[in-house]
């Protein structure tokens, strides 16, 4: 496949016309184009106010010989526990203005100047990977493998399925999301703001529902503050950030703050800060080498700790599960929800340690159904795995509190009786 | 002539397109109408009102809301409609998360999980709504009907509700709250106040739940209630089986139950007109008689002892003479015989020890029980070994709180 930017026909010629010139008079020529105006190397465009109809309008992604990669400048990240989002992968990049750096805020989460570009694209590997021609959106599969992935953020079009990319755009009236979804061909994401659902299928799991999200419900899970209501983001956070990347090319496997760091882009100073004030490293929630409750802690962290915290807009149900949570009453233990209607599964208890099976958490997690279900939004599918994670948290909890009886007891009560007056005493 | 032939033409090609695309058409219609809802909301400025035109319009994701200022508005709680039956994504059908917000006149139906809910807010207006699944009660319905959240200043006004799996109307953690002039049917709890300060619950038609008005505090969160006024309602005939998921707050209500206050403090119930619940009138609970209580699961400083109660003017006819569950049934059959009844009242019998002076709790903390006969205290404290009739203690008067001002 030839070069292939996101640009459209027009910036399609330019590199390439350009690169078959060899005299000395063109060379010269061609220098002076470039010093002038043509972007040779796409360079990001921060759109202040409006959100243009195509992501290529973005320049922060291109595609060159079949391989959708970061552009110059924009820098491709992972976490060390992402969201599940069934089961899809996920290309994370973060642009800076030029001249610009982050700095940490008080919680260990970056702070990017006005101007700053977040993007995710959701995609997922083919099953007949190499296969390019004709490859279906019912033929994708849900693995953790890196299959159509090259180092530095690159995807090899013929292994994958794109599916959308989201941004979070820094404006000077603060972050605000938008999606764009990508064609069958590949070739163009277009902007999609009421959201959309997409029949999807994968291997041994089957049809499923992948939803995009609405603009409006981007902040469901980004407005972290319900009070303030204004969007962040949440990967960008020390805690998160904090392992190696494999950036390809002379700098290779890295740390990604020490990447940053080195580019320019990161405040060296502030992160031995932020370390200390109690920003420390996520464990990979999949790392058999990390302890169980690291782990288990890393992925409520990310999968719930969005709304579940203190100030979030689920602080309704007094149950919080970031990674800065310690009060065992708020992880849930014993305690009884709140608003959870029929998403109690008949349970009485949030988390009764000891009791997988008891537990409200473990019930919700396992749910389908969209008045049940946490997280609330963006899965379709049961996170078998992570699921299974959770399960062994909970029932490898350390002691046995007293509701593990209550719990049992109820379970074994009919739901006639067990009511207000004096029938539980 | 020509004419004539050319509009037979133009009436038979539109006739046969109308049959060849009626489903297709029918499906984009409504997928056109959603999206344009959903644009209209992500637009939506200050001020602006949103008109939502008379019909049946089908919805199969949930809509949400994070512009103040705005306005929702239908033709009419019966003339517009917008169902949810096919709801495949979203917890509720609507979220909104803004100030001055008013919903009025239209009907939200067979939502997955909450109709409304508006999480964090100011001035906020419910009014002329009809919210109801459509199957009748069934665990499998959403929870809440009107669900107010996190907010200040709320008006819920003229509303039907019909089916809710927890609360048809439930305000929660919230302050400053009007809610009258409402009809809550076949709900497990038909309006219920949690956690909240200064509501007034009045005017209010209740009946065919399983219980009718709810006062609750649950503990672990950030807010404790205080100050409901529950007055002028006609609370009758709540005794539809509890089909609230267990461990939901209101799975522990007994079905025939008209308005039960648990935890709560400074409640005064007065002048409403309450028949033929089946259970009792009015319950005085503690959270000792939830089930819920476990000595890890609730925070320490959580004050489970309904204080401050002020039950008085209220008319009784009828009900306590079927109660619900088997506990409750043995004790009014050990107590007042087989054709016997429960009194108006029932109290768990849950005092604060340590708020107690020579046995009994200050003047400004009592349960005042007044116009309603004996209040049948069912000794939960000691194991409810001793149930008694009793009026003693209970004939005293606590200041009336004040009216709840929205100012507007």
């Amino acid at each position: 496949m030839s070069g292939r930017s996101l640009q459209g026909p027009q910036s399609l010629q330019g590199p390439r016309a350009l690169a078959r010139l060899t005299a000395l008079s063109s060379v010269l020529a061609l220098a002076a184009f470039l010093a002038g105006c043509a972007p040779q190397e796409a360079q990001p465009v921060f759109h202040a106010e409006r959100n243009p109809a195509t992501l290529a309008e973005w320049r922060l992604l291109q595609i060159r010989a079949g391989v959708l990669g970061p552009t110059d400048g924009v820098i491709p990240y992972e976490l060390n526990t992402p969201l599940f989002s069934d089961y899809a992968h996920k290309l994370r990049t973060v642009w800076l203005p030029a001249g610009t750096r982050a700095g940490y805020g008080a919680d260990g989460a970056l702070q990017l100047p006005v101007g700053s570009i977040l993007s995710k694209t959701f995609y997922y590997p083919r099953r007949d990977a190499g296969n390019a021609a004709g490859a279906s959106q019912g033929a994708l599969r849900a693995t953790a493998e890196a299959i159509g992935v090259l180092a530095g953020g690159r995807l090899v079009l013929d292994q994958v399925q794109l599916i959308e990319t989201r941004l979070l755009v820094q404006r000077a009236q603060g972050w605000q999301a938008v999606s764009y979804v990508w064609d069958d061909s590949q070739r163009t994401a277009r902007l999609q703001r009421v959201g959309e659902i997409i029949p999807l299928e994968l291997a041994g799991i089957g049809k499923f529902d992948y939803v995009v999200p609405d603009i409006n419900q981007c902040a469901a899970c980004h407005a972290t503050d319900v009070k303030r209501a204004t969007l962040a983001p949440i990967g960008l956070n020390f805690r998160h950030l904090d392992r190696e990347h494999d950036y390809g090319g002379e700098v290779g496997q890295k740390n990604q703050l020490a990447h940053l760091e080195q580019l320019g882009l990161l405040d060296v100073a502030a992160r031995a800060e932020s370390a200390s004030s109690g920003g420390s490293r996520a464990a990979l929630w999949g790392d058999e080498s990390a302890s169980l409750e690291a782990r288990a802690r890393a992925y409520l962290d990310i999968n719930c700790g969005h709304c579940h915290n203190r100030q979030g807009p689920a602080d309704t149900s007094g149950l919080a599960l970031d990674a800065a949570e310690t009060a065992p009453i708020a992880l849930g233990v014993c305690k009884s929800p709140v608003a959870a209607g029929r998403g109690t599964g008949n349970k009485k208890f949030d988390l009764v340690p000891g009791r997988p099976d008891e537990s409200i958490m473990v019930y919700r997690l396992a749910a389908h159904d969209p008045g049940e279900m946490m997280p609330e939004l963006g899965r379709s599918l049961v996170h078998r795995e992570g699921l299974e994670l959770i399960r062994r948290w909970i029932a490898e909890w350390p002691g046995a509190p007293g509701c593990a009886q209550e719990a049992s007891n109820s379970a074994r009560q009919s739901a006639s009786s067990a009511r207000l007056s004096r029938s539980q005493g | 002539m020509r004419l004539a032939v050319a509009a037979l033409a133009l009436l038979g090609w539109l006739a046969g397109c109308g049959q060849r695309s009626s489903v297709g058409q029918a499906a984009a219609e409504l997928g056109r109408f959603q999206r344009e809802l959903q644009e209209k909301l992500l637009d939506a400025k200050p001020g602006e009102i949103i008109e939502i035109p008379a019909g049946r319009h089908v919805l199969d994701r949930s809509l949400s809301l994070r512009v103040s200022g705005v306005t929702i508005r239908g033709a009419g709680m019966n003339a517009t409609v917008l169902s949810f039956k096919a709801q495949r994504v979203g917890a509720e059908g609507l979220l909104v998360n803004a100030s001055d917000f008013t919903l009025e006149n239209l009907a939200i139906e067979d939502t997955g999980g909450d109709a409304v809910k508006i999480n964090e807010g100011e001035r906020i207006t419910l009014r002329g709504l009809r919210i109801e699944w459509t199957g009748g009660p069934s665990t499998r319905n959403g929870a809440y009907g009107l669900y107010p959240v996190r907010t200040r200043n709320v008006l819920i006004e003229d509303c039907l509700v019909i089916g809710a799996s927890d609360a048809g109307i439930y305000v929660g953690q919230s302050e400053d709250i009007v809610v009258r002039r409402n009809q809550a049917r076949q709900n497990v709890a038909g309006i219920e106040i949690e956690n909240s300060r200064r509501a007034d619950v009045y005017e209010n038609d209740v009946t065919l739940n399983t219980g009718g008005i709810l006062v609750f505090n649950m503990p672990n969160l950030p807010q404790r209630g205080e100050g409901t006024r529950v007055f002028r309602n006609r609370i009758y005939a709540n005794n539809t089986a509890n089909f609230g998921a267990r461990g939901t707050p209101v799975a522990s209500v007994p079905a025939g139950s008209g308005v039960v206050i648990n935890s709560n403090d400074s409640v005064e119930i007065f002048d409403n007109e309450l028949r033929d619940n089946a259970t009792a009138h009015i319950i005085i609970s503690s959270y000792f008689s939830t089930g819920y209580m476990t000595n890890e699961g609730v925070a320490k400083d959580f004050d489970p002892y309904p204080e401050a109660i002020h039950v008085h003017g209220n008319r009784f006819s009828g009900g306590g003479d079927s109660p619900d569950g088997l506990d409750l049934k043995t004790l009014k059959l050990a107590m007042f015989g087989l054709g016997g009844r429960f009194p108006a009242v029932l109290w768990d019998g849950y005092r604060d020890p340590k708020r107690l002076q020579g046995g009994k709790l200050p003047p400004d903390l009592a349960l005042c029980v007044r116009d309603a006969g004996p209040v049948l205290n069912a000794d939960g404290p000691g194991k409810y070994r001793n149930p008694s009739l009793t009026s003693e203690g209970f004939d005293c008067t606590l200041a009336a709180l004040r009216a709840v001002e929205l100012e507007r």
